[in-house]
């Protein structure tokens, strides 16, 4: 996974039982597998596999993608205000290779 | 594999061939061989052996490191035909045809990014939810593009991505809902050049 840092948007400010958008986009090759190098070898697939949102230590949206997915994939979805917290976005490649990333969000 | 000298360039690959090549043919020609070919052969014998047990060794660590990244793949089997994904999500379940939101572009002219997005009205309350958004592309070479699971915290069941179409072909939403009822969407999608690499 590339080292660029994960974009998230998430309003400046929400209140408690609001439903929210939450936007996301990683940077990633999304590698489907089913290309052939030039000298007729199978590009392994490499393609995020997971990604999971979690609210305060709440999971609350979980997507599992397939090579379909576009590279560098963008994930826009909603979530209600449950009270004050920080989101976890978590992103899982093939490879095995993690990344998260914290955002927190302020109630007013 | 390609007989690629591992840091040489290919004039020094084609150098080194050229005196394997020489060195065998003398052993074809038979036993009338002089001392220096001979000298010359075990001198070459070395470098050969040293350089095949290199290539050997690169072979092996590069099959090893495939089959590590083949395993994911192989773990989740790829499902080749839009019937075969309806039946592993449905069983015997008949869907209703309403109630899902499925855009997408009418016409998608690079089918590598095609933006989608899939709505379910639904309260979005623990006594009634959608569980599972599942996305497929009938006509890709593996179905599946994504599903995407739901909490009655989610507070909407709606998610938006980009997708790749290899060609056009119907895209098929499915949802889940937590009363164990399904709703199936279906729209065409013209594409003009497809994605997913072939």
């Amino acid at each position: 996974m590339s080292d660029a840092k994960p974009r998230i948007r998430v309003p400046a400010t929400a209140k408690v039982g609001d439903v929210i958008e939450i936007k996301t986009l990683v940077q990633h090759v999304m590698e489907t597998g089913n290309r052939k190098t030039a000298d007729g070898k199978v590009v392994p697939r490499n393609i995020i596999n997971s990604f999971t949102a979690s609210f305060a230590g709440q999971e609350f949206f979980k997507a599992e993608m397939q090579p379909g997915i576009s590279a560098n994939p963008y994930l826009a979805f909603f979530m209600k205000v449950p009270g004050p917290g920080e989101f976890e976005f978590t992103w899982v490649d093939d490879a095995g290779v993690k990344v998260s990333q914290k955002t927190p969000l302020a109630i007013g | 594999m390609a007989r690629r000298s591992p840091a040489g360039s290919a004039l020094e690959d084609r150098r080194q061939r050229a005196k394997e090549d020489r060195v065998i043919a003398s052993l074809e020609e038979g036993p009338a061989q002089t001392p220096g070919v001979l000298k010359a052969m075990q001198r070459l014998d070395i470098e050969i052996v040293d350089r095949r047990t290199f290539l050997l060794g690169a072979g092996a660590s590069l099959a090893i490191a495939t089959f590590l990244a083949d395993l994911p793949a192989l773990a989740q089997e790829p499902i080749r035909s839009l019937d075969e994904a309806l039946k592993k999500v449905l069983g015997d379940a008949k869907p209703a045809e309403s109630g899902i939101t499925l855009e997408v572009p009418e016409i998608a002219e690079n089918g590598n990014t095609v933006p989608f997005a899939l709505a379910v009205e639904s309260p979005m309350t623990p006594e009634s939810y959608v569980k599972t958004l599942h996305i497929f592309a009938s006509g890709n070479p593996q179905v599946g593009v994504a599903s995407y699971i739901f909490t009655p915290a989610s507070g909407k069941a709606a998610v938006s991505s980009r997708m790749r179409l290899a060609r056009t072909q119907d895209v098929v939403a499915v949802a889940e809902l937590s009363d164990g009822k399904f709703l199936l969407g279906k729209r065409g999608v013209k594409v003009t050049i497809g994605g997913c690499g072939g």
